[in-house]
C-alpha cells in the first residue's frame, strides 16, 4: 500500500551525483581513483622513458652476477666471487644481527632507567632524567658517528699491548682485548664438532649450536613439566614436593654434559704481528652502531616503561594488598600484567624504529643491507631503481612482520569492553 | 578514691620539631637515605656525578681557544696548565663555527640567512604564543614568501609572481562561489593558481625583471650547509607535514573505500621504510620519475621526501587523536547539522590537535633530528662538515669538542621544542580545573 507520506519516486539526475549524499561519495571516489591512476601512469611512463633514454631497462639480472667486493663481517660463508644476491643476504643477516643485539641491550638499559627514574631517591631519579633528555634530544646519527670516533680515537692501539712497558693490558685474565681496531673476545670452539647442516645448499648452520639450543629448550621444558607435576601433587595431597634441585639439574647439568661431549673450549685472542689473532673480532663499526642505537632507543624505552608503570592506579596495589597478596605476588600477578599491556605495543614500535635506524650503518661502514645492496652493489652496477626498490621491499617486509606480531599481541591482550 | 595529685592547668609552649623531622634534614632522610639500599644508590650516584664533573669541568675550562691545529692546542694546554693535563681544544670551534653554521654560503651575504632566521622566529611567535596581538599574523602569512627569497636570492618578481598565485586563488574562490556553489569555488581556487604557476608565473616574472630589474644575488643550493641547512629542511618539512598529515589521517578514517586504501597504503609504505632509503630516492631516483630533462634542486628534492616521511608519521599521531576523541563529539556535530568539513573544522580538529600535542611535537623533534641524515647523501649539514674537519690534517684526532658542540646545538633546539609542548599542554588543559 502506498501511503501519502512516501517520497515521490526519483529518477537519477546528473546533479544528484554531486548534491545527493547517497551518490556523492561514489563520485568522489571515482574522481580520486582516476586522478591517482593518471598520476601513477604519468610517473611510470616518465620512468620508462628516462631509463630507455639511458639505455638501462629495468632488469634484476645483476643479482646473479659476481659481486666482486669483500664484506668484512659475514655470518655465512661469502667471498667476492659470490653473487650480488648473496652479498645482499649477508647484509640482511648483519642488519638482523645488529637489530637483535640492539633490541636486547636497549630493553635492558631502558627498563633499568625507566624504573630508576621512578625511584624515590631524588638524586638517581634526576640522573636518569638527564640521561633520557640528553639521549632523546640529540640525533641518533650523531650518536653513531660520535661512538665510532670515540672508539677509534680514545682506545689503545694493538701495539700498546706489546712488550715490557705495555701501556694497555687485556681484561679478565688475558681473554678480552679492547683496542681501537675493535674488541677481541674468546670464541667457543668444539674439539669434537658435529659439523654444519646445509640449508638449501647455500649456507651452513652449525650443528653444535643447534644441539646446544635444543638441549636448553628441552631442559626448560622438562623443568616446567616437573613444576606442573609438583603442582598436581600439591593440589591432590596438600604437600608440595621439593623440586628445585631436580629442576636446576635438568637446566644446568644437561647442557654442561653436552658441552663436555662436544669438547668445548675457548679460543683466546693473541697478539701476533701487528694485530690480534684468534677469538671473535667485534669490529668498531658493529660496536659503535650497536651501542649508539641501544642507548638512544633505551631513552625512549625508559619513557615507555615509566608511563606504563604510572598508568596503573595505586588502588590496584592497595586492592592486591587487601586480598592478602605479598608484594612479590602483587607485582607478578596484578601490576605487571596490566603494565605490560600498556608497555608492549609502543615497545615493539621502538624495536621497529631501531631496526630501521640500523640502516645508519652506512655512516660508519658497517656492512648491513643498506651498505651492501644500497651501497656498493648500487654503485658498482648502476642499477639505482632496482636496488632501492629491493632495499625498500626488504625493510617493508621486516616492518610488516613486526607489525603483525604487534597486532597479534594487541588482539590477545585487548580488554573485553562493555 | 582520691583524684590525681597533680593536673597541669596551663598549655605547654609549642616546641620546634626535632631536627630529624623537619627541614632539609628530613628531606635528605626521606629522599636520599631512607633505606640502606637507597643510601647505597645515593652514594653510588654521588660518586658517578663526582667522577663525571670532576673530569669534564677541568677539561672544559683548561682549554685552548687560539691554536691553529690539534698539536698546537695540546702544546698550549701543556704549557699553561702543566704537562699531562687534558683540556678541550675549543680552537677548532672558533676556527670552523662559521662553516658549521652557514656552510659555504658567501660570507658577505651572511646577513641574509640571519635575517631570514629572525624573520622566521618573528613569524612563529604569533602562532606559538596566542597572547601576542593578532595583527602580527600578517607577518606569519608573508614570511614564507620572503624567507626562501632571502636564502636563495634571485629576482623579486619571482616572489611576487608566486604570491600572486595565492591571491588569484582567493579571488577565484570569491568570484566563483556565488555562481556555482562552494564546491565549484574550491575547484576554481585550486586550479587557477596551479595553472598560473605552471604557465603564467615564469614568463611574467621574466618580463617584469627585464622591464624593471629588482633582485638580490642568487646563491646556489650547493653553497648551503651547516645548521642553516638543517634548520631550513627541518622548518619546511615541519610546516608542510602538519596539514598533509591531517588530510592523510582524515583519509584513513574516512568511509570512502578508495580514499582510505590509498591513504593506508601511503602511510604504511612510508612508515615501513627507513628515511635513508627515501633520501636515496631523492638523490638518485626522483629525476627518473619526472619528465625527461627535468633537473631540479637537490635541497628541494630532499625537502619533498622528508616532508612526505614526516606527514606519514604525523598522520598516525593525528589518527590516534581522532580515535581517542569520544564518539559523542562526532554525533553532537552531526546533530547540530554541520557538514563534514564544518564539523572537522569547528568540533573535531580543535580537540584532536589539542590531545595530540605531545605526539605532534615529538614528531617535529624527530624530523628535525632526522635532517642530519642528509649528510649520508652528500649534503654538508653539521655532521657532513664534522667528517671534513676530522679529515683535515690540522684537526685529525679531534672528537669530543666537535661532536659535543654539534650535539649541544641540537639539544638546545629539541629541548626547547619539548618544553614548549609541555607549556602548550598546560595552557590548553581544560579538564579538572
Amino acid at each position: 500500500m502506498t501511503s501519502m507520506t512516501d517520497p515521490p519516486k526519483q529518477t537519477l539526475r546528473l546533479g544528484m551525483l554531486i548534491h545527493d549524499t547517497r551518490y556523492r561519495s561514489l563520485t568522489i571516489q571515482i574522481v580520486v581513483l582516476a586522478v591517482f591512476m593518471l598520476l601513477a601512469a604519468w610517473l611510470i611512463s616518465n620512468t620508462i622513458q628516462n631509463l630507455a633514454a639511458l639505455g638501462k631497462p629495468i632488469s634484476f639480472d645483476f643479482l646473479s652476477s659476481a659481486a666482486q667486493y669483500d664484506i668484512n663481517q659475514t655470518l655465512i660463508a661469502y667471498d667476492n666471487q659470490d653473487s650480488h644476491l648473496r652479498a645482499a643476504i649477508v647484509g640482511l643477516l648483519n642488519t638482523l644481527l645488529v637489530a637483535v643485539l640492539g633490541c636486547a641491550l636497549a630493553t635492558l638499559v631502558g627498563v633499568l632507567v625507566g624504573v630508576l627514574r621512578l625511584s624515590k631517591n631524588w638524586l638517581i631519579a634526576r640522573i636518569m632524567a638527564a640521561y633520557v633528555e640528553i639521549f632523546r634530544n640529540v640525533p641518533v646519527l650523531l650518536w653513531v658517528v660520535f661512538a665510532m670516533a670515540i672508539l677509534i680515537e680514545t682506545l689503545p692501539m694493538p701495539r700498546d699491548f706489546r712488550g715490557e712497558d705495555a701501556t694497555a693490558s687485556m681484561l679478565l685474565g688475558d681473554s678480552i682485548a679492547i683496542t681501537n681496531r675493535g674488541v677481541y673476545v674468546p670464541e667457543p670452539l668444539f674439539a669434537r664438532s658435529l659439523g654444519d647442516f646445509p640449508v638449501f645448499g647455500a649456507f651452513g648452520i652449525s650443528l653444535d649450536f643447534l644441539a646446544i639450543l635444543a638441549v636448553l629448550v628441552g631442559g626448560f621444558a622438562t623443568s616446567a613439566a616437573i613444576r606442573r607435576r609438583a603442582e598436581r601433587i600439591q593440589n591432590a595431597t596438600g604437600t608440595r614436593p621439593t623440586t628445585w634441585h631436580l629442576r636446576l639439574a635438568v637446566i644446568v647439568l644437561s647442557p654442561v654434559a653436552l658441552l663436555a661431549a662436544l669438547g668445548f673450549h675457548l679460543g683466546y685472542p693473541e697478539l701476533r704481528g701487528f694485530n690480534f689473532q684468534g677469538g671473535i673480532h667485534l669490529r668498531n663499526s658493529l660496536l659503535a652502531l650497536w651501542l649508539a642505537l641501544s642507548f638512544y632507543t633505551a631513552a625512549f624505552i625508559a619513557e615507555i616503561v615509566r608511563a606504563g608503570i604510572l598508568a596503573i592506579p595505586k588502588s590496584q596495589t592497595e586492592a592486591a594488598t587487601a586480598l592478602g597478596l605479598r608484594p612479590h605476588r602483587t607485582m607478578r600477578l596484578v601490576i605487571l600484567p596490566q603494565a605490560l599491556r600498556v608497555i608492549i605495543p609502543p615497545l615493539i614500535s621502538q624495536y621497529l624504529n631501531l631496526t630501521k635506524n640500523s640502516s645508519l650503518a652506512i655512516a660508519v661502514g658497517y656492512m648491513d643491507i643498506t651498505g651492501t645492496l644500497g651501497g656498493i652493489t648500487l654503485n658498482q652496477t648502476g642499477r639505482e631503481l632496482e636496488c632501492v626498490l629491493l632495499l625498500m621491499l626488504v625493510y617493508l617486509i621486516i616492518s610488516l612482520i613486526i607489525s603483525a606480531v604487534m597486532n597479534w599481541y594487541n588482539s590477545r591482550v585487548k580488554l573485553v569492553e562493555r | 578514691m582520691p583524684g590525681p595529685s597533680f593536673v597541669r592547668r596551663e598549655i605547654l609552649p609549642e616546641r620546634a620539631p626535632p631536627v630529624f623531622a623537619s627541614g632539609p634534614v628530613l628531606w635528605l632522610r626521606e629522599n636520599l637515605f631512607s633505606t640502606w639500599f637507597n643510601t647505597t644508590l645515593t652514594l653510588l650516584s654521588l660518586g658517578f656525578v663526582w667522577y663525571v664533573f670532576g673530569h669534564t669541568l677541568p677539561w672544559i675550562v683548561q682549554s685552548s681557544w687560539t691554536a691553529n691545529s690539534l698539536t698546537e692546542c695540546r702544546q698550549q694546554i701543556a704549557a699553561s696548565h702543566g704537562p699531562g693535563t687534558s683540556g678541550a681544544c675549543w680552537a677548532v670551534i672558533r676556527e670552523r663555527y662559521l662553516q658549521l653554521i652557514f656552510g659555504f654560503y658567501p660570507s658577505r651575504l651572511y646577513w641574509r640567512p640571519i635575517l631570514a632566521f629572525v624573520l622566521t622566529l618573528a613569524a612563529l611567535c604569533p602562532i606559538l604564543f596566542t597572547g601576542l596581538p593578532r595583527r602580527l599574523l600578517w607577518l606569519s602569512a608573508t614570511a614564507p614568501f620572503f624567507v626562501p627569497w632571502l636564502l636563495w636570492g634571485g629576482s623579486l618578481w619571482g616572489l611576487v609572481a608566486v604570491a600572486l598565485g595565492f591571491f588569484l586563488g582567493y579571488v577565484a574562490f570569491r568570484l566563483v562561489t556565488p555562481l556555482v556553489g562552494e564546491l565549484g569555488g574550491a575547484i576554481a581556487a585550486g586550479l587557477l593558481p596551479v595553472l598560473w604557476w605552471l604557465f603564467g608565473a615564469g614568463p611574467a616574472a621574466g618580463l617584469m625583471q627585464s622591464i624593471l630589474p629588482l633582485g638580490i644575488e642568487t646563491v646556489t643550493s650547493r653553497a648551503f650547509g651547516g645548521f642553516m641547512l638543517s634548520i631550513t629542511i627541518g622548518i619546511v618539512a615541519i610546516t608542510c607535514s602538519l596539514p598533509i598529515g591531517i588530510l592523510l589521517a582524515l583519509g584513513r578514517q574516512s568511509d570512502l573505500f578508495i580514499v582510505k586504501t590509498i591513504c593506508v597504503g601511503f602511510i604504511e609504505f612510508i612508515r615501513g621504510v627507513p628515511l635513508i632509503t627515501l633520501l636515496f630516492v631523492a638523490s638518485l631516483l626522483l629525476n627518473y620519475f619526472l619528465p625527461p630533462g627535468t633537473d631540479f634542486d637537490i635541497i628541494l628534492r630532499v625537502v619533498i621526501m622528508v616532508t612526505l616521511f614526516a606527514s606519514a608519521y604525523m598522520a598516525e599521531v593525528i589518527r590516534g587523536g581522532l580515535a581517542a576523541l569520544p564518539k559523542g563529539q562526532y554525533e553532537a556535530a552531526d546533530a547540530l547539522g554541520l557538514d563534514y568539513w564544518k564539523a572537522q573544522r569547528l568540533i573535531i580538529m580543535p580537540q584532536v590537535l589539542k590531545i595530540s600535542i605531545p605526539g605532534i611535537v615529538s614528531t617535529f623533534i624527530g624530523v628535525f633530528k632526522d635532517t642530519t641524515l642528509v649528510s649520508i647523501i652528500g649534503l654538508l649539514d653539521p655532521l657532513g662538515f664534522s667528517n671534513a674537519i676530522r679529515a683535515d690534517t690540522a684537526w685529525n684526532g679531534i672528537v669530543w669538542e666537535l661532536y659535543g658542540f654539534i650535539a649541544a646545538v641540537f639539544f638546545m633546539f629539541c629541548f626547547a621544542m619539548s618544553r614548549y609542548s609541555m607549556y602548550l599542554e598546560r595552557k590548553l588543559a581544560t579538564e579538572h580545573r
